[in-house]
């Protein structure tokens, strides 16, 4: 429409629009296979010609942007150390150092600054990580609302495991480590443009605890992802699509808060697409299920880890809803945008 | 008396759904109904054409039932040229445009609101009209236009702006009428010859504030049956049930059509006596052009003499140029209950969400959309 040649908010959310932006303009640019592989964190098969013992390298790097700066359950600093780490987490490697990059706006209050990188090292002692590079950079007042962070982060992937979108089988089951949508809901809550009295946590935290957990109950793990962006639906769908399988998902098993489920429905948007800052899919062979439950049932971050859904059938990702019909959880194509009535 | 059946916690029991589907597929038989010759009713509101895919009710429907999609999503009914206002007015230096977010995708002839925005125009999503009457307080050297865009569930609350706006004695704040009533649009549905379909699924929401007795005239002289119907699955199963009733009835020369509430905790017969009178004292009835359909008299919302005012097109200068719709999009004829979405050629081919050619794939509540997303 009148200007498809420019960039839109809409190629930033993590749907449709944003994955073909990267796939048909990014990717073939900088081509080559470790990038293709278009995972969370890419995995180097050595460094220059050294290999590590004991393991493979993982690297990632991530930005983050949210508005407000703080918000209940986190805040952008304790989000910039979450978010790479659990891109780290999700190819089963232990994160072991991060680098920070930040853009501040001119006149951000230097009290506001310390109390963001009191959070991040607070997050960073957590999640056994330490920062160990970093750069400032000073923009313009107005330009970057209050401050961006950049984190890139890397981590060793022991031997003995292999975690990739790809290797979800038939017959596998797909398992969600808690509740869903509360971190994009405490943020819409949080911007105080709804009115609403209520307060919703987001549930902002290091994975890596709960990884390593459910990793020593069972290293045949295959498949890990943190749905963000766009939720648990179009994490599924790069799940089934990078695996060219099938995956049904029952809705009567996905836990939802109460309070994420009212604004949900008052505003007309599917927590299933909402986004997630603390929750992993885990995706395991029918025999490991029970054992990777248990192991995630004995961290706080997994108390409410359950059994969603299997892997098999016609391609794509589909929903047994509660009354029991059946329907297609495609991906989004931009953001969910509130509805009229 | 109350269906046992629908005493649940939570409207959404896989057992008590089990129970209504057997009730719809042994009223189904009784009318007669077969997959070559369905019973076809109608879902007015573009909430229930969400909740039925969102659910996945067509897959627990027998194929002697057909559900079709009415004119229902009150962004998709908006037509070209109001499209083109919005963003004639989103482009005039010194104006903030206010919205809905679901506007914002919708294709003009041109452009689109998103598109305008990307480009420069300051266009704001808003959750509540009142949102937009902080915005004029805080920018008192601009003019706030708000996108009157609804049936009778939203125009309440953008008549209680207005009016607060007047008290308020706020001067640069003006709104785009293009407000729609749903009685009149039934009426028109019911009176076309050769019907394609024998029920309407009644909007929830608007009937919270029309009242159910406002179907009266529908189901009375077009004998037409009307069941008020809430956005549970259960409560959609349930209202079908109530429908077939009547079709079985009707059809066997038992019965004629009424108008029944299957959504009692929240209609009444008389509906909102109080949002009534603010849409009497703030609009007044007008004819009203529907996207795909064409003029239907009587079936919309303008200012009022005393609040015109506050029409943005007497303070801005909005004149735009009779726009052309695109041709082989079949939304009138979906709209009307003659088509399905999938059977329109360019159905998810030259027409997704992503490029809308028609009215019904802009919204995430128009028919197409639904279908895109969920029933492919």
């Amino acid at each position: 429409m009148g200007n498809d040649d420019r960039v839109k908010l809409a190629h930033g959310s993590g749907g449709a629009l944003m994955h073909e932006l990267i796939e048909s303009l990014i990717v073939p640019r900088l081509a080559n296979p470790i990038l293709e592989s278009l995972e969370d964190s890419a995995e180097l098969p050595d460094l220059g010609g050294h290999k590590l013992e004991g393991g493979r390298v993982a690297f990632t790097t991530d930005s983050y942007v949210v508005q407000p700066l703080f918000f209940p359950g986190g805040d952008i600093g304790k989000l910039a150390v979450a978010g790479t780490v659990n891109d780290l987490s999700m190819k089963g490697a232990t994160p072991l150092y991060l680098t920070l990059g930040l853009i501040i706006e001119e006149g951000l209050k230097l009290s506001v600054l310390e109390e963001i990188i009191d959070s991040i090292a607070k997050a960073a002692a957590a999640a056994r990580v330490s920062i160990v590079a970093g750069d400032t950079k000073v923009v313009e007042h107005g330009s970057v609302g209050g401050i961006i962070i950049n984190t890139a982060g890397i981590g060793v992937i022991p031997d003995g495991v292999s975690i990739s979108a790809a290797r979800a089988q038939e017959g596998d089951v797909v398992i969600l480590s808690g509740t869903i949508g509360d971190h994009e809901t405490a943020i819409l809550v949080a911007r105080e443009e709804l009115k609403l009295d209520e307060v919703i946590e987001s549930d902002c935290a290091c994975l890596n605890g709960l990884v390593d957990m459910l990793l020593r109950a069972c290293p045949d793990v295959h498949v890990l992802r943190d749905p963000t962006r766009g939720g648990l639906g179009t994490t599924l769908n790069e799940i089934a699509s990078m695996s060219g399988l099938g995956i049904t998902i029952r809705e009567a098993d996905i836990p939802v808060a109460g309070k994420v489920r009212a604004v949900c429905s008052i505003l007309g948007y599917d927590p299933i697409y909402m986004a997630n800052e603390g929750k992993v899919i885990v995706i395991v062979p029918e025999d490991g299920a029970n054992t990777v439950l248990k192991a995630m049932r004995s961290h706080p971050l997994g108390l409410e880890a359950t059994a969603i859904g299997t892997v098999g059938g016609k391609p794509g990702v589909y929903l047994r809803t509660e009354v029991g019909g059946l329907r297609p959880i495609v991906m989004l194509e931009g953001v969910q945008l509130p509805r009229i009535c | 008396m109350t269906d046992p059946v629908m005493e649940v916690e939570s409207f959404r029991s896989e057992s008590a759904a089990r129970v209504l589907l057997g009730r719809i597929e042994r009223l189904l038989k009784r009318a007669g109904a077969t997959t070559d010759k369905p019973v076809a009713l109608m879902e007015v509101c573009g909430t229930h054409t969400v909740a039925i895919s969102r659910f996945g009710l067509r897959s627990l429907l027998p194929g002697s039932l057909r559900l079709l999609s009415g004119p229902g999503c009150p962004v998709c009914v908006t037509p070209l040229i109001e499209i083109d206002r919005s963003i004639a007015a989103a482009e005039t230096p010194g104006t903030i445009v206010a919205t809905f977010g679901d506007m914002m995708r919708v294709p003009g002839s041109r452009s689109s609101l998103e598109s305008a925005r990307t480009d420069g125009a300051d266009i704001r999503i808003v959750y509540s009209p009142m949102d937009s009457l902080q915005m004029a307080r805080e920018n008192p050297g601009r003019e706030i236009v708000f996108l009157g865009v609804g049936f009778e569930t939203t125009s309440p609350t953008i008549a209680a702006t207005i009016l607060a706006a007047e008290r308020e004695g706020l001067g640069n704040f003006s709104i785009l009428p293009f407000f729609k009533t749903v009685p009149e649009a039934l009426d028109m549905l019911a009176a076309i010859p050769d019907r394609p379909l024998e029920g309407f699924i009644c909007p929830g929401h608007a009937s919270v504030i029309i009242g159910a007795d406002a179907y009266e005239p529908v189901a009375c002289n077009r004998d037409m049956p009307c069941v008020v119907v809430g956005f549970e699955p259960l409560d959609i199963l349930s209202g079908i049930e109530a429908l077939l009733q009547q079709v079985a009835a009707i059809r066997t020369g038992q019965g004629h059509a009424r108008v029944e509430v299957r959504y009692k905790r929240a209609v009444t017969s008389t509906g909102n006596i109080a949002a009534q009178e603010l849409l009497r004292e703030v609009f007044q009835p007008c004819d009203a052009e529907w996207r795909g359909i064409g003029v239907i008299p009587g079936s919309g919302h303008d200012l009022s003499e005393r609040y015109r005012r506050f029409d943005a097109r007497e303070r801005l200068s909005l004149d735009v140029a009779q726009p052309i719709e695109q041709p082989g999009c079949v939304c009138g004829e979906i709209m009307l209950g003659r088509k399905l979405p999938t059977d329109c050629p360019l159905f998810g081919e030259a027409c997704t969400p992503r490029r809308p050619v028609g009215p019904c794939m802009v919204s995430t509540e128009g028919s197409c959309a639904a279908f895109y997303k969920y029933e492919r």
